[in-house]
């Protein structure tokens, strides 16, 4: 495949990342995402729509979040690296934000399309309880009903996210449907959008879902990169050489990626958890899945040769979703970013080596990341830089990993 | 086979009713129950039968299809098995026709020419794909009508008259009126909003509407029999299968029955 004049000209028109995205909603609901687009259009040309966006990333969210140099980690790394080698690590601290996740910057963002478009009830899915974290915490600062999506699975093992969320307003329903987890969540937030079309904005937490969804997440989470980039700039007077985001939907990554895609010698990687092993149970959508449709894309999905669509599974509950946004999907295809897995165990590992060499406490999901950072930063000159993005706080997983490692608390 | 969806509307049509449109989920409870229900279904006066293909994420179904759709997937059924199912009631009554209806990643996975070509080979007529609306219609419809099978096509309460013709662009068979915003089985749309909505749409086509969605008592077939030309059933007949497993061909035929016969007594009123 010829290589494109710029990666960041998608999606076309219709949504489509090459032969990825698209509109794969019923008919009730095509409308509806119709006038999403228009009114994603109108907002994007919008002076106004912008600066309140960005007021309240900076007064709301506290944005910007800080670019920090990981010395101790860096250090830690480089004492069994061969000589000369071992990357500079950089975190891009997105567990800083209001919340603890970057969830948020992309909950703003649609709160205010859905002020826009008259909407006055909001529904949103959530796996973990983060993004149902954030929804609630928009839906209380503007004063809109919400209800939040759970499955009842999860539910059972993130009730203090329950708590949060019932605290700041929002009504639980947990879903009995299917596996009871992620997918079956966001099926029951389709069923109740496409009965409520007339009130109801569905925020979708990641860069998934039908077009526009993958675009404007996209577009609202790319703060994270636009940001990087400045501050590199600032703080090394050059770009990273390797940038690294774990990958459940994917928003946090093709937020740290998408500013950066068109400058040729910043390397890229998406690290997929591989729970328990590729040839086990595992959440890794572009390692063990394969192109199909569901939940109003086109992606690749963990599915049999029915088509019928598998059980993820990752110790980290914000990546347990068996599908992947359609743009991670395209930039595979294409070969623009590179994809590995990581395992439940090597990414409880880099939760640790974070906790002791820089008293941060990293969400699961991006210990991910950090698990792979270790791996490439030892293979890496010293002069190198590795840009990884901290897109959440480990608080809400100390019971996960305390369970993990035979503790009881 | 487009032809006998075109001569089955026509028949009923010249008896001056409705024709009787019934779902059933293959291979609820099993794959080897199916047949015996299909054969119900036409013995209590179906006229076109919805075969659904099982998914793990129907999300334009209410609770009673969700279910049949898990209970046919914990039974095993694949793809092959509904074929098969497809294949073996055409032999048994070469008229009746056959449209499967479901979501899109179960009928491209191998993909669109393989499933179209399955489907006319099993003598499927038409098929129903609940996520892939005109917008992508080339991930499916050019491979159905290069097959001959019709792709059905849905309207519901959201399409606006600006939007209608984007949907009968390629529509085929007929047009499946979906009665409310919201999912199968739920609850059912007044009548005088479905005849409004039947009207507008057969001004814009010559396919024959069928109606469906929350329709589940003879008073309400026989209520939309008057002003469309297909009553679709689903749910409701679910839920029979549901509630007596490989017993059900009994209790399905006499509910069937009591829709048809709801659906003539419609027509004899009007004529």
């Amino acid at each position: 495949m010829n290589a494109p004049n710029s990666y960041r000209a998608q999606p076309d028109e219709r949504g489509h990342f090459g032969d990825y995205g698209g509109r794969y909603v019923a008919e009730t609901l095509m409308p509806l995402v119709l006038e999403l687009d228009r009114a994603y259009r109108a907002a994007k040309d919008d002076p106004a729509f912008t600066a309140e966006f960005e007021d309240l990333l900076e007064h709301y969210v506290g944005r910007p979040s800080p670019l920090y140099y990981a010395e101790r980690l860096t250090e830690a790394l480089r004492e069994d690296a061969a000589p000369g080698k071992g990357a500079q690590i950089w975190f891009k601290r997105d567990e800083l934000n209001h919340t603890g996740a970057h969830k948020i910057n992309n909950c703003i963002g649609q709160i205010l399309l859905a002020r826009r478009m008259g909407k006055t009830r909001i529904i949103a899915e959530t796996g973990a309880g983060q993004h149902g974290v954030a929804t609630a915490t928009v839906a209380a600062r503007f004063g809109l009903p919400c209800v939040i999506y759970m499955g009842a699975k999860d539910v059972e093992r993130q009730q203090p996210n329950v708590f949060r969320m019932k605290l700041l307003g929002a009504e639980v329903r947990a879903v009995e449907s299917g596996a009871r987890t992620l997918k079956d969540a966001m099926n029951e937030a389709l069923r109740d959008w496409v009965a409520n079309v007339h009130d109801t904005f569905y925020i979708i937490g990641t860069a998934a879902g039908p077009h526009p969804y993958p675009e404007l997440v996209r577009d609202f989470q790319s703060v994270i990169g636009r940001e990087a980039r400045e501050q590199m700039q600032a703080r090394a007077g050059r770009l990273p050489d390797l940038l690294v985001a774990a990958i459940g939907g994917g928003s946090n990554a093709i937020g740290l990626f998408h500013p950066f895609l068109d400058d040729p010698d910043v390397r890229m990687l998406g690290v997929e958890a591989a729970g328990e092993g590729l040839e086990k149970k595992h959440a890794a959508s572009l390692a063990g899945g394969f192109p199909g449709v569901l939940h109003g894309n086109k992606t690749y999905l963990l599915q049999d040769e029915d088509g019928q669509i598998a059980e993820a599974h990752s110790i980290s509950a914000g990546l347990d979703y068996p599908g992947i946004g359609p743009e991670h999907a395209w930039l595979k295809d294409i070969g623009r970013v590179d994809y590995i897995s990581v395992t439940d165990d090597q990414a409880l590992d880099a939760f640790q080596l974070l906790c002791r060499t820089e008293g941060i406490i990293p969400a699961l999901e991006p210990s991910h990341a950090i698990a792979a950072v270790a791996s490439r930063a030892r293979e890496m000159d010293d002069d190198r830089i590795i840009l990884a993005n901290l897109c959440g706080r480990g608080d809400k997983d100390i019971f996960t990993v305390a369970e993990a490692l035979g503790v009881a608390i | 086979m487009t032809q006998r969806l075109a001569d089955t509307f026509a028949s009923a049509r010249g008896a001056g009713r409705a024709a009787l449109v019934t779902f059933i989920t293959a291979g609820d409870p099993t794959p080897a129950a199916t047949p015996a229900i299909l054969d119900a279904l036409v013995e209590g006066g179906a006229d076109i039968i919805e075969l659904g293909m099982p998914f793990t994420d129907p999300m334009a179904d209410g609770p009673a299809i969700q279910a049949a759709d898990l209970r046919s997937l914990a039974a095993g059924t694949t793809t092959a098995d509904i074929l098969s199912i497809a294949r073996a009631f055409r032999e048994r009554h070469p008229d009746v026709p056959l449209v499967l209806m479901g979501y899109a990643n179960p009928m491209v996975r191998r993909g669109a020419d393989w499933f179209a070509a399955a489907a006319r080979d099993a003598g499927i007529d038409g098929v129903i794909c609940v996520d892939i609306p005109p917008e992508e219609d080339e991930s499916l419809g050019p491979a159905l009508r290069d097959a001959g099978i019709a792709l059905v096509r849905l309207a519901t309460p959201t399409t606006d008259a600006a939007r209608l013709p984007t949907v009968l662009n390629g529509a085929d068979g007929f047009l499946y009126y979906v009665s409310v915003a919201g999912i199968t089985g739920k609850q059912q749309a007044a009548q005088d909003t479905i005849e409004a909505a039947v009207g507008r749409l057969k001004a814009a086509t010559d396919l024959p509407v069928a109606v469906g969605f929350g329709v589940r008592t003879p008073d309400q077939a026989a209520a939309i029999a008057r002003v469309a030309d297909g009553v679709v059933v689903g749910s409701a007949i679910v839920e029979q299968i549901a509630e007596h497993g490989a017993d059900a061909p009994g209790p399905v035929r006499d509910y069937v029955q009591t829709l048809a016969a709801a659906i003539r007594a419609a027509a004899k009123e009007t004529a």
